[in-house]
């Protein structure tokens, strides 16, 4: 299991932050991911494997201000 | 005993009630704050109490307005939100109102930045007035937050925030406040803020359109990210920006500032029973 906003997710071997957030359904363009407290620049998420137990905080920025 | 009043050091009978200090300092002055809460004529003051007495209708001169104008603030923290630099990207919805509600608490300088001049459509939720049509937010702004708070330093920069200038505009900081609008100009300086100034806190602003549904909006902590808004309500065609939905975000955001620059408040103790009568003195 991993953590993902707080919430359990089921993790499985091979999940990266980029099959992640398709399963999340996390579609929104502006985002930032973190991965156990570090920042994962989106040209690094197909490279950026989640292991069982990992923290991992998605940020939608939402147009409007 | 000694007491301070108006911040001056000053000699008071033990046991002095506030009216006597009244009739002696400030005669006909109706507003009374002792440790920053109002008080009664009736309260007897004790040794190292705040008082401050204020005359309705009297303009103080310049050296008492400044302390006048943290009266009413949490006891001792006036010195150090002095000494505090925030950043405010964006002088919009969220820049204008978060700007001035940082400056009302005391914040020492803002570093204020935004390419845009004031029009008519935005009077619907920033801090600007129709006088103020065509001026660059820039300067309008920190017109306005002159008016309520002379003692803001306020370094203003006209000009359209890039992932190049970053740095040199917000460097010297202790938080920013990110008050974009769009959400690829959001995503642009959140990366750039962890990327060249990762030891900097940044409050983010997301998801405020619309109106109602107070209890959606909320203040979440990821390191050096906060994160104010519903996290869902987008801005678009047919889902406006209005003044009380984006002040609630802006405030927040200031807020955050505050807690980041002063520390949690001690005196809020989440894990206490809300009832009235489990509240300390």
């Amino acid at each position: 299991m991993i953590k993902v906003n707080g919430e359990e997710h089921p993790w499985r071997q091979g999940l990266n932050i980029t099959e992640l957030l398709k399963e999340k359904n996390y579609v929104y363009h502006a985002i930032i991911v973190r991965l156990n407290e570090k920042f994962v620049p989106p040209e690094e998420y197909p490279a950026a494997m989640i292991s069982d137990g990992d923290n991992v905080e998605a940020i939608h920025l939402i147009t409007g201000g | 005993m000694k007491i301070y009043l108006n911040e001056k050091h000053i000699k008071a009978e033990k046991g002095a009630k506030v009216a006597e200090l009244v009739k002696q300092h400030k005669p006909g002055a109706e507003v009374c704050v002792l440790n920053g809460f109002p008080c009664l004529m009736e309260h007897t003051v004790e040794e190292g109490d705040r008082l401050v007495l204020i005359k309705k209708g009297e303009v103080p001169s310049k050296n008492e307005l400044e302390h006048l104008l943290s009266a009413r603030h949490t006891p001792g923290i006036a010195d150090q939100l002095k000494k505090s630099c925030v950043g405010v990207a964006g002088c919009g919805g969220l820049g204008s109102t978060a700007a001035i509600a940082l400056a009302r608490a005391g914040v020492g300088r803002l570093v204020i930045a935004d390419y845009d001049v004031v029009e008519p459509s935005n009077l619907n939720r920033q801090q600007y007035f129709v006088y103020q049509i065509g001026l660059p937010k820039v300067e309008a702004l920190k017109e306005v937050i002159k008016k309520a708070n002379p003692f803001t330093k306020v370094e203003s920069h006209h000009l359209r925030i890039v992932p190049e200038n970053v740095e040199t505009l917000f460097g010297k900081c202790d938080a920013i406040i990110e008050a974009f609008d769009m959400a690829d100009q959001k995503q642009m300086l959140v990366e750039t803020v962890l990327a060249k100034l990762p030891k900097t806190p940044i409050v983010i602003g997301s998801g405020m359109a619309g109106y109602g549904a107070n209890d959606l909006m909320k203040t979440r902590k990821t390191g050096m990210l906060h994160i104010c808004g519903d996290e869902r309500s987008e801005a678009g065609p047919g889902f406006g920006l209005m003044a009380p939905r984006v002040g609630m975000a802006a405030c927040m955001q200031a807020n955050q500032a505050l807690e980041i620059l002063l520390g949690p408040d001690p005196r809020i103790d989440p894990s206490l029973d809300p009832s009235p009568t489990r509240r300390g003195k």
